[in-house]
């Protein structure tokens, strides 16, 4: 275990100078002021109200007016667990055997109308976000089990009181889509933020085109002493994706913060050489194929641990990272956490031997063996969404017809494709599915691995309450060592004793951009590290 | 006639009847909804209370009778509702929209019109000549090639012959400019699909133009005109163009009616916030009322479209009358 710890430390560090190495010429520089960043938007949000959306569409354009209790540091957005304050002054250590968590607040924080930030409005928003009233949505509602109470000690103090202590708590309350938002307009009308923005961040809204962008100025009060550096910012939404690298090709846009595939970056820097600069990062989202366990044979493990140990998952990430926003070979933790398992670790799962001949050979016997006739049919249902669900899709299909299994890709746009999913029917055999989070957050982001009557994001209709018990007991200590070893287990039943569900490979995100845009380090997720307050633009 | 105008108007009734039973069904038959979408679309979890809720206040808990008249009701009152979507009402949606996607059909419309009748009317005069020839390959050219590929080709190469010439590319704005605010900006935004898409439309026109021409060409009062020794430009353009533009008209108006809301990939390869992005954008999310509304304003400008053009037969030809 030390050994193993040693060697994840030693990734950091290695990680880290290489980010800092990268990183050192712009560190060097001293911002400036002014500027307008114009950025391309791959959709539209459908309301301005974070607590109520789950899409990048909103964060893009919309986090930049906000601010939030805490925050992944804009400095190192690549780091999982490094945490700092936003409105609050930092990340404070819990009492009471880690069930308080007690947040001093910023006191010069003011709202873009000019009203003071206080403790008020972040224990209203958080009612909002955590116990919703009747006839108000909130997404992330269900990070928040552990809280038992909250509530304002003094005007710029917020207490936080927990059932147990739990190590997701402080990565749930850093979502970036936990914006703060006045305790006065919440009163008058729970539902006023759908359609209005006001938030105390960097920016202050100006104004939206439906269809078109949306825009904002400088806050000239902005809580953070000389942020933000851009006098404003321009989002302009440009559902192409050719066009999205043809703007910034041709200089009507700076920058688009979701991601690109290889083939852009590498036209992008062919045709711009310098004026273009590339930042690449794993990507918290991974690729997941989702055995139905009420459609016979899927019901059958052996079944399923054939599907993946047919899988090259190792030489399909040096193919696939060639054409596709996909390349971490990796398990259910994001590869990079202290939590995720080690090449060495993931080469003892079902699907990740070194063997590939050994796999498949082991995946003919399981197929035999449960009465699987040699080229039989099924359906692999997907998302009607190229990039990377769809090649994905297709490579795997290749993948099995290594082990005389006959798939057949069955695409639906994205509506009816998760009506199928969430059907808890026969509707599907096999699907594909992702698990995409914004801050990484293991311990809870693993929660699509829990039986479906617990979690409402697994598909693969099965309920396993050993998986159950060790994703509670890994939650509820506080013994780090014990987490990662807790993980280990729950990642070896999930994947490879029951096979419930195929973790294919990890996204990988690639940000090509204009040289001048400065200050905006690519983090592990598309919603993170957006609200722009260290961007600035080089003359 | 003005009892002719008025049957064809009070027709108009069973018609945008008939369009908006089809959409209303059609609507629900896809698979999924507004709800689903919204809360759950990215994968997310949600909760199937939050998603019972959103259904109610958007209305979908009511029998579906009920939902029709409705919004049937609301649209003789002239409230065409709100977007289910995004909340905001369906008239200032589809008002923003419009007006750019006007301004293309017109711009295309005056494009397809100013190329395909010079060339029909030259390729006919000059039967199976080089120059017939020439303008069939045209024209055929502009019938196999998309618009939207077109317009894909005409930014690369803007993009490849700007750097190629300056050493900075250039592309045409993505974000619309109304016309009186700045004339340059909106042009140098909106020329491009206008040519993209009035190619393709005048190479429709222009083939029809030759046709029509060559047989209005073998007419015995054309025979009449030369023989009595009128000039062969008096001949074309006095007695046979106007005969022949009949079918043209046709043509054009249809075309005209199509890209008001039929431009569906050429404003997305542009990033043109038309009717024809809207209009995708409002089926993929399962947005219903803001869909039947497009689909009931698409319905009526093609019926109006139509109207008018039966209207301009009797001014083209005046043998035409209508009872």
């Amino acid at each position: 275990m030390q050994r193993i710890q040693s060697r994840i430390g030693l990734a950091w560090v290695v990680t880290s100078l290489l980010l800092a190495a990268a990183c050192g010429p712009a560190l060097a520089e001293t911002p400036t002021h002014g500027g307008i960043l114009t950025f391309v938007v791959p959709a539209e949000p459908p309301s301005f109200d974070g607590h109520r959306e789950t899409t990048f569409a909103l964060i893009h354009p919309i986090a930049p007016f906000y601010s939030v209790l805490i925050r992944v540091n804009p400095d190192n957005p690549g780091s999982p667990t490094d945490f700092v304050g936003d409105l609050a002054l930092e990340v404070p250590e819990p009492t009471d055997n880690g069930t308080t968590y007690t947040f001093k607040l910023r006191q010069n924080a003011t709202f873009a109308d000019g009203q003071r930030v206080t403790a008020d409005d972040v224990v209203a928003t958080f009612n909002k976000i955590i116990f919703p009233p009747a006839g108000v949505a909130s997404a992330r509602r269900a990070f928040f089990s552990m809280v038992d109470t909250f509530y304002a000690s003094d005007a710029f103090t917020v207490v936080f009181k927990l059932h147990h202590p739990s190590a997701a708590f402080i990565p749930a309350l850093a979502s970036p889509f936990n914006f703060i938002y006045s305790a006065k307009q919440l009163a008058q009308d729970m539902r006023w933020y759908e359609h209005q923005v006001l938030g105390s961040g960097p920016f202050i809204f100006t104004e939206h085109q439906p269809g078109a962008f949306i825009t904002g100025r400088r806050h000239p009060n902005y809580h953070h002493a000389g942020q933000p550096y851009l006098d404003g910012f321009r989002a302009i939404f440009a559902k192409k994706q050719s066009l999205r690298v043809q703007a910034i090709r041709g200089g009507r846009a700076m920058i688009e913060f979701r991601g690109f595939p290889p083939k852009s970056r590498q036209d992008l820097v062919r045709a711009l050489g310098e004026a273009i600069t590339v930042q690449e990062s794993d990507w918290n989202c991974v690729l997941l194929v989702t055995p139905n366990h009420l459609v016979p044979p899927f019901d059958d493990a052996r079944v399923r641990r054939a599907l993946s140990l047919a899988i090259d998952r190792w030489g399909g990430s040096t193919y696939l990272s060639k054409i596709a926003v996909v390349k971490t070979v990796g398990g259910v933790v994001f590869p990079g956490h202290p939590l995720a398992a080690s090449a060495d670790e993931l080469r003892e799962i079902a699907g990740y031997w070194e063997d590939l001949e050994a796999s498949r050979i082991e995946a003919r016997r399981l197929l035999q063996q449960a009465g699987v006739p040699e080229g039989f049919r099924f359906k692999l249902h997907n998302r009607g969404v190229d990039q990377p669900y769809k090649i994905v899709g297709t490579w795997l299909i290749d993948q099995w017809r290594h082990i005389g299994l006959n798939a057949e890709q069955w695409v639906q746009p994205t509506g009816p494709f998760f009506q199928t999913l969430r059907s808890q029917s026969k509707r599907f055999a096999v699907s594909m599915d992702f698990n995409c989070q914004a801050v990484v957050n293991p311990l809870l982001d693993v929660s699509k691995f829990v039986s479906n009557d617990r979690s409402g994001i697994n598909y693969a209709n099965y309920q396993d309450r050993v998986l159950d018990d060790l994703f509670d007991r890994m939650n509820r200590t506080p013994d780090t060592a014990e987490q990662r070893r807790l993980m280990r287990r729950f990642e070896k039943r999930a994947l490879d004793e029951q096979a419930h569900m195929l973790v294919t490979l990890w996204w990988y995100r690639i940000i090509p951009h204009r040289s001048n845009v400065r200050g905006w380090t690519i983090s592990p997720s598309h919603y993170l590290n957006q609200d722009l307050s260290t961007v600035w633009l080089a003359p | 006639m003005t009892r002719y105008i008025g049957k064809r108007l009070l027709l108009m009734i069973p018609t945008l009847l008939g369009a908006a039973v089809f959409v209303f069904l059609l609507m629900r038959l896809i698979p999924g909804d507004v709800c689903e979408l919204r809360l759950a679309g990215e994968g997310a979890y949600a909760d199937e209370k939050a998603i019972q809720l959103c259904r109610e206040q958007a209305g979908l808990t009511k029998s579906l009778p009920r939902q029709f008249l409705d919004w049937i009701w609301g649209m003789v009152r002239g409230d065409f509702g709100v977007s289910m979507w995004t909340g905001r009402p369906i008239i200032y949606e589809i008002g923003l929209r419009f007006q750019l996607s006007l301004q293309v059909a017109i711009m295309a419309t005056m494009t397809a019109i100013l190329l395909a009748i010079p060339l029909g009317t030259l390729s006919a005069i000059n039967q199976d000549t080089w120059i017939d020839y020439g303008v069939r390959a045209f024209s055929i050219a502009g019938l196999a090639m998309p618009s939207f590929w077109l317009g894909i080709l005409i930014i690369l190469a803007l993009l490849i012959g700007t750097q190629a010439l300056w050493g900075t590319p250039w592309m045409p704005p993505i974000q619309y400019t109304p016309i009186w605010e700045d004339p340059v900006a909106n042009l140098s935004q909106l020329v491009w699909p206008a040519l993209a898409t009035g190619y393709r439309y005048s190479a429709v026109a222009a083939r029809m133009t030759r046709s029509a021409l060559l047989e209005v060409l073998q007419e015995d009062y054309i025979r009449t005109a030369r023989a009595k020794g009128l000039v062969e430009h008096l001949i074309i353009n006095r007695h046979a163009l106007k005969n022949a533009l009949l079918p043209v008209v046709t043509v054009i108006g249809i075309e005209f009616a199509f890209l008001i809301g039929g431009l569906v990939v050429t404003e997305q390869v542009f990033n043109l916030n038309g009717l024809g992005k809207l209009f995708v954008e409002s089926v993929g999310n399962h947005d219903y009322t803001l869909t039947q509304s497009l689909v009931m304003l698409v319905a009526l400008v093609f019926i109006m479209t139509n109207f008018i053009i039966d209207l301009i037969y009797a001014w083209i030809d005046p043998r035409i009358r209508y009872r």
